[in-house]
């Protein structure tokens, strides 16, 4: 048994000899008969190492064989009975739309739960802080500076009243506050002026929609009662919400998208 | 019955007359109190046609029900020397008691229960599923007797044979074996010409048989095919071809002929003795679902009488040619209260039914709308008289055999309903539906008797046993239910 690589060494150097396939494949072809005569010839120990050798060399080769048969005999599977049995009368028809109902209930479930729905927005930039609100400094020497004054559109709503100035965090300009807002109807293409009820979610932040602040991307409510939508049962339709589809600060208005 | 204003006179009495749905005349003219009860109508028609035991009759003036008195069907026309015609109705002198709690729940089939239905003398039961075994059930103890095994896929109809020796059942794969109930082992071989999947299988009427052994079977199949085999030889017989779709329903007629409906919006009828198409029936306007033969009751319980069935020792009648002229005499019998005429009724994916006398006309007698979705079952009552339709608008209703005319609706389901069965006193419906409960309708009264839930999802079929004393039925939730009084 050669130590190092000496005979590969030599045979990548100088080539290997002109027979060698021929003598390679001859002693392939001898071995086994070689192995059965040790199989005879051996004694002792050795004879019982021998033994368990070829034993699993032999357990091998009819996995092999046994693969191979089974790939060429081409076997007709026991055909398997398909679940779902229905008597004759409902073969042909469709199955029951309960599956479909079943997979709408889930995706559903599975919208609520990531919160996604689909509104003319999906994805808005978020608004920081440092965009939203600007420091105003306050007290004697002014170098207080907890109070913020909101640099967006805000909607307060009609019972609202400030705080005492002194405890005041967060001041919302009058000039900045809106109570109605452009809302187009997305099937009629018509644009009314609508007065908003509330301000339902900001996407930046829920700080900003409990503040009312709107930014472009909002979910704001209007009160569409002059538009004269009645429900199935006939009741009077009076709120919906709508999408808020511009940068009110810079345009001074409110336009949105009603989502029907 | 309003009055116009002029009339004060007291109306007391009318001179009324009984006569026969035939038109025979029962005695003479009588005159009559009009606030007479109907228990003394009955009296007294049953003296006048000299009859010893009472027999309930029900009366019609001029098609409305007598359901009190006299007083309040009386003709708009009426005058006190008018003949008023009363026509009287022979009904069930058996009643069947309406069956109010489930007994046992017999568990055992791996799949769905497809098919279930009682021996015609209703001493065994058999049921199919979509586990490909037949299974025959020990009706008085109510446990698992056998289990027949062979076909590949799910056990789609069964059907008795008339005399209860033999059980037919046609799979998914197209195949039709026969069992012996007795032993659950099948005799003679399969049956495999068919290409898709049975949809139909129907035995020859005992009366029609040779020497009172049913051997003749029919069966129909996706494939647009009926084929007739006999079951004794195992000979293929004849295979009658014609239809473009799939075949959907099967009735093999006591005049001799095979009715077959399908989905190519037609209904042929053929001849089984050489296989030749007699006529073609038209009119649907969507796949025909279901047919139903007005003497299909007569025919599937063959020599066996339920009022035989339901004294308390039933009686069989056991020697063949003896029970071919039971059959015989009862299928005559059966044809004569419809009138003589053989009736058939068909419902459809359309939504509506057609009345059909198929032996005689091709255009339907009567076509009956007012389903609100595709009708899934007809039946006609044992006593030929009246016939329900069952569909997937929630409701059942019922018409009337003779002329096809609406009689009532009954609501009450809250899910399409499948499968329909008679009571053999034609008094009590039970339908089950895909709600999963089964209901039990009163026909007299028009109304919801009984409620019987249980199931755990569809109900696939329901079957009332000719002796009146149990109904059974089977769905998804793979158990099979037998209900008792």
């Amino acid at each position: 048994m050669p130590q190092n690589e000496y005979m590969e060494l030599h045979a990548r150097r100088h080539g290997k000899r002109f027979d060698h396939d021929e003598v390679q494949r001859k002693k392939a072809a001898r071995a086994p008969k070689k192995e059965a005569k040790m199989a005879k010839k051996l004694l002792g120990i050795r004879a019982k190492l021998f033994a368990e050798k070829r034993r699993k060399e032999k357990i091998q080769m009819k996995k092999a064989i046994k693969a191979h048969q089974e790939k060429l005999a081409k076997k007709k599977a026991p055909e398997e009975v398909p679940e779902g049995a229905v008597p004759s009368y409902l073969l042909d028809r469709e199955g029951q739309n309960r599956a479909k109902v079943l997979s709408n209930m889930i995706k559903q479930k599975r919208k609520e739960k990531a919160g996604k729905w689909t509104v003319p927005l999906p994805k808005v930039r978020a608004q920081s802080d440092a965009e939203v609100f600007k420091e105003v400094k306050s007290g004697k020497r002014r170098n207080k500076s907890w109070k913020r004054m909101v640099t967006k559109v805000t909607f307060v709503g009609d019972t609202f009243t400030r705080k005492a100035p002194k405890y005041e965090r967060f001041i919302r300009p009058m000039g900045l506050r809106f109570k109605k807002a452009h809302v187009t109807h997305p099937e009629l293409k018509t644009t009314f002026y609508l007065p908003i009820i509330g301000v339902k979610k900001n996407p930046s932040s829920v700080m900003y929609t409990s503040l009312g602040v709107i930014t472009k991307g909002t979910i704001i409510e209007v009160n569409i009662s002059e538009l004269g939508l009645v429900t199935q049962t006939g009741k009077v339709v009076w709120g919906k919400y709508a999408q808020v589809t511009n940068n009110p600060e810079n345009d001074g208005c409110i336009n949105s998208l009603l989502l029907v | 019955m309003h009055r116009s204003g002029g009339e004060t006179e007291q109306r007391t009495r009318a001179l009324t007359q009984f006569c026969s749905e035939a038109g025979e005349t029962a005695g003479p003219p009588i005159e009559l109190p009009l606030n007479l009860p109907k228990q003394k109508l009955q009296l007294i028609l049953n003296s006048l046609l000299k009859q010893d035991d009472n027999i309930p009759y029900s009366f019609f003036v001029e098609e409305k029900e007598v359901t009190k008195d006299l007083n309040e069907v009386l003709p708009e026309d009426y005058s006190e020397e008018k003949i008023v015609s009363i026509l009287y109705q022979a009904q069930a002198v058996f009643k069947v008691q309406a069956v109010t709690r489930c007994t046992s729940s017999l568990p055992g089939h791996a799949e769905a229960v497809l098919c279930a239905s009682f021996s015609p003398d209703g001493r065994f039961l058999a049921s199919g599923s979509g586990d490909t075994t037949v299974r025959f059930w020990d009706i008085s103890t109510e446990t698992p007797h056998w289990t027949a095994k062979g076909h590949k896929h799910w056990v789609l109809v069964t059907a008795w044979s008339p005399d209860g020796n033999f059980l037919a059942s046609g799979c998914k794969s197209g195949l039709v074996i026969v069992w012996d109930p007795n032993t659950g082992k099948q005799v003679g071989r399969t049956f495999n010409s068919h290409t898709k999947w049975i949809t139909a299988l129907c035995w020859e009427p005992l009366h029609l048989s040779e020497d009172g052994r049913c051997c003749r079977l029919a069966s129909a199949s996706k494939d647009g095919t009926i084929r007739i085999w006999n079951t004794t030889s195992g000979s293929a017989g004849k295979a009658l071809s014609g239809h473009m779709q799939s075949v959907t329903a099967l009735r093999w007629s006591g005049e001799g002929f095979i009715y077959s409906a399908s989905q190519d919006r037609t209904i042929k009828v053929w001849r089984p003795s050489d296989g030749v198409l007699c006529r073609t029936l038209q009119g649907h306007g969507h796949w025909v679902n279901t047919l139903a033969l007005n003497t299909d009751y007569a025919i599937r319980t063959g020599a066996s009488d339920p009022k035989k069935l339901m004294k308390t020792i039933p009686e069989y009648i056991k020697n063949p040619s003896d029970r071919k002229t039971a059959a015989e005499e009862r299928y005559r019998a059966a044809l004569q209260q419809a009138g003589g005429v053989e009736k058939m009724v068909s419902g459809s994916d359309d939504f509506t039914l057609y009345l059909w006398t198929p032996t005689s006309n091709k255009r339907p007698v009567a076509h009956m709308t007012g389903h609100q979705q595709l009708v899934n079952d007809v039946k006609f009552s044992p006593d030929t008289r009246l016939i329900a339709s069952a569909s997937f608008d929630k409701s059942i209703r019922l018409w009337n055999a003779l002329d096809g005319k609406f009689i009532a609706v009954l609501r009450g389901h809250v899910s399409g309903v499948y499968q329909l069965a008679w009571s053999a006193d034609s008094r009590l419906l039970v339908s089950g539906s895909k709600d999963s409960t089964l209901k039990v309708w009163s026909v007299e009264k028009r109304n919801l008797l009984l409620d019987l839930p249980g199931h755990a999802d569809e109900v696939y079929t329901v079957d009332w046993s000719p002796d009146g004393q149990r109904v059974v039925s089977g769905g998804k939730d793979k158990i099979l239910k037998l209900w008792r009084k």
